[in-house]
């Protein structure tokens, strides 16, 4: 019993933590649970106590080189083994290196006697040389209550067991201590009143058929912690804690695009795609192309050489690979270069944070650039709408803390308003992207519009959605008078306005040549005018200069009588043509 | 402070205890406290009134050889366990009460 007191460095101000090496669980717990004091785990039948230890056990040992003590008064070595051979923890080998004890204690009620008073001494003697033999600083008592079932003195054995907490707090060891969980109280047997360091509460509740395990953390004195109710996971790989929310919105908001991987939805979303690291639904009724619009986004994502992940909880991968090949896209290439994975699950195969620990597992195996789930709404089919709804938000947030663009489709039954999605989950998206399905003039046609694009300038257009051999193919669709026309609608339209644009055409051109016609008409009448004009003027211009001749001839030939006569002479001015006034061209004069 | 106790003289008091069988008992203690030596005088003292020729009691200090208590499934001290005859019974407690020790060893007449 001469152990080594571990030294504490840490200020008396800070509790010293012990890592518990739990996925999500030293999170809550503000950093482990409290080093060198007891922790009380409390629950049913099968909540999951014993892993939770073990597993503390384990991984102190593996992760953090403390060494472990477990001592188990339900369950043989040999069961223990077993039990967790399948989370892939190997006892046997543990012990063999030292790393761990395992002590059964065997409290068999028809054995025993009492005969006179007794002590616990037997247990603390052997739990102390368990400690001593490997240097312990983990202990786990699995559960403890078993005692009181073997021996009779309650008040004897509830003084021992407040004994055993304080002496393990004096050794230095963190110790898990497993009870049932009572009626009206947290332990059958009132443990919780010595435990009062840090007490775990688990739970595993039945709703709507499927299962969910449950941790609160009920006191941890002297230490921040998570309050609410945690899910829990048994996964294959152990025990793992969700979080319900990463530690607020403090993610990073990237400034970087990344591709829808339709040419005309960038456009439509600022030109150049979603933001990388924002989350992205895509709602529509059934056959609206939502699965087609994921795989494109995922054949994008590819093409650049970064990694895709994919849930599908509607169709097996190889249906998937298929039917997107109809469209064009074969996916397959991206799958062998290992840049794509295809996970899929029916959403009742398990329940829902079996599903969140799936993509959290995989996402965090596999690192890929975007992560979608087609369609999300199958998860609410496996639990309530609350509950669908607090674990999409924690995929959100967990895909944004890594900077993961995440696609989600949402399936919207006709009945419905188009405009709510099923899980409410439009407010956690950064885009919405709206398919619709209308029906008009005996078909049916799609339509997509950007709902909403947060931080973008992004189209307020409806465009027709079309589903090719080469793949998704996004038409303006026409906006008259008669609303919005698709299909075939629209290319009726279409066609009888380049019908009656050519008429229009026609018309005009026949108008022009005609108003030419006439206008070359009234410029060949307009010279032939000119031409009467001048002639005129030359005939005018002849006809004075032939009076002007008649009248010298006239005045010549009275002065020849007049000098034939011999009459008086009167100086006749003297002929006077210059005082002629000039004639204008159109030889018109002033005066005769 | 293992101690041993081993007793195979004349029989005297014939009859005690039924079959005839040797009694292997183990008295585990936990150090020299009052109620271990308690513990020890009151098992010496029952051994020679009731079992008197036929018995093995052998004394274990469970601080001296923890791993024995390990080993026995030791949770309580004292314990008197009697491997011999079968069944195993434990009796706990510090062996004060005759008659019940009386009733755990099976040695009460019927």
């Amino acid at each position: 019993m001469k152990r080594r007191r571990t030294v504490r460095r840490v200020p008396p101000a800070g509790l010293r933590k012990a890592c518990t090496g739990i996925g999500g669980l030293d999170e809550i717990l503000d950093g482990g649970l409290p080093a060198g004091r007891p922790t009380l785990i409390c629950g049913g039948a099968g909540s999951g106590k014993t892993l939770l230890t073990i597993e503390f056990l384990v991984r102190g040992a593996n992760q953090f080189d403390e060494p472990g003590v477990f001592m188990s008064f339900e369950e043989t070595l040999g069961e223990l083994s077993q039990n967790v051979a399948s989370l892939g923890f190997d006892l046997e080998q543990q012990i063999e290196e030292g790393k761990l004890v395992v002590d059964y204690v065997l409290v068999e009620r028809s054995q025993i006697h009492e005969t006179g008073e007794y002590d616990l001494e037997g247990l603390f003697v052997r739990l102390g040389h368990a400690i001593d033999t490997i240097g312990a600083k983990r202990v786990a008592i699995d559960s403890i209550e078993t005692l009181f079932t073997g021996l009779t003195d309650t008040a004897l054995l509830r003084a021992e067991l407040h004994r055993l907490f304080r002496w393990l707090k004096s050794k230095g060891v963190t110790a898990l201590i497993t009870a049932e969980r009572g009626e009206g109280s947290l332990t059958r047997h009132g443990l919780e009143e010595y435990v009062s360091d840090c007490v775990i509460l688990l739970d595993n509740r039945v709703s709507n058929q499927f299962a969910t395990r449950r941790l609160r953390i009920v006191k941890y004195r002297g230490s921040q912690h998570g309050a609410d109710e945690f899910p829990f996971m048994i996964g294959e790989s152990g025990l793992s804690v969700l979080p319900i929310t990463s530690l607020g919105l403090t993610h990073d908001a990237s400034d970087k695009r990344i591709s829808t991987g339709v040419q005309r939805l960038d456009q439509m979303l600022g030109g150049r795609g979603y933001y990388r690291g924002s989350s992205v639904v895509v709602s529509g009724t059934a056959g609206t192309g939502k699965s087609s619009l994921v795989a494109h986004f995922a054949n994008a994502t590819c093409s650049r050489g970064e990694r895709a992940l994919l849930f599908l909880l509607e169709e097996s991968p190889s249906q998937y690979l298929r039917n997107m090949r109809s469209i064009g896209i074969d996916l397959m290439p991206w799958v062998r270069q290992d840049l794509l994975r295809i996970h899929a699950a029916r959403p009742t195969l398990c329940g829902l944070e079996a599903h969140l620990q799936t993509i959290h597992r995989l996402t965090a195996e596999f690192d890929p650039a975007i992560v979608a789930v087609d369609p999300i709404t199958n998860l609410a089919s496996v639990s309530t709408f609350a509950e669908a709804r607090a674990l999409l938000i924690r995929l959100i947030d967990f895909l944004k803390t890594r900077q993961i663009t995440a696609l989600f489709t949402s399936l919207i039954h006709g009945d419905r308003d188009a405009e709510t999605t099923d899980v409410g989950i439009s407010s956690l998206m950064d885009v919405w992207l709206m398919l619709r399905d209308i029906e008009h003039n005996g078909e049916r046609n799609r339509l997509l519009h950007v709902l909403k694009a947060r931080g973008m300038a992004h189209s307020n257009q409806v465009r027709e959605f079309r589903l090719t051999t080469e793949g998704i193919h996004l038409i303006d669709a026409y906006i008259g008078a008669a609303g919005v026309l698709t299909g075939t609608a629209r290319l009726t339209q279409e066609a009888h306005e380049r019908d009656s644009e050519a008429a229009r055409l026609e018309e005009v051109n026949r108008r022009e040549r005609e108003l030419q016609r006439r206008h070359l008409a009234l410029r060949a009448q307009v010279e032939a005018l000119q031409v009467e004009l001048e002639t005129n003027g030359i005939e005018l211009e002849r006809l004075h200069a032939q009076a002007e001749q008649q009248r010298i001839a006239a005045a010549r030939d009275r002065a020849a009588m007049s000098r034939a006569r011999q009459a008086d002479t009167v100086a006749e001015t003297s002929p006077t043509t210059a005082r002629q006034p000039p004639r204008s061209r159109d030889g018109r004069r002033k005066e005769a | 402070m293992a101690e041993e106790k081993k007793r195979r003289p004349h029989s005297a008091k014939a009859g005690t205890h039924p079959g005839g069988d040797t009694y292997v008992l183990r008295l585990y203690v936990a150090g020299t406290t009052p109620r271990s030596l308690q513990a020890i005088v009151d098992a010496r003292a029952f051994c020679e009134s009731h079992l008197t020729d036929s018995y093995h009691l052998e004394v274990i200090d469970i601080y001296q050889q923890p791993a024995l208590a390990r080993d026995e499934q030791i949770v309580a001290v004292p314990t008197l366990v009697r491997s011999l005859p079968p069944p195993l019974r434990r009796l706990v407690g510090d062996l004060s009460n005759v008659d019940r020790v009386l009733a755990g060893l099976e040695l009460l007449k019927r």
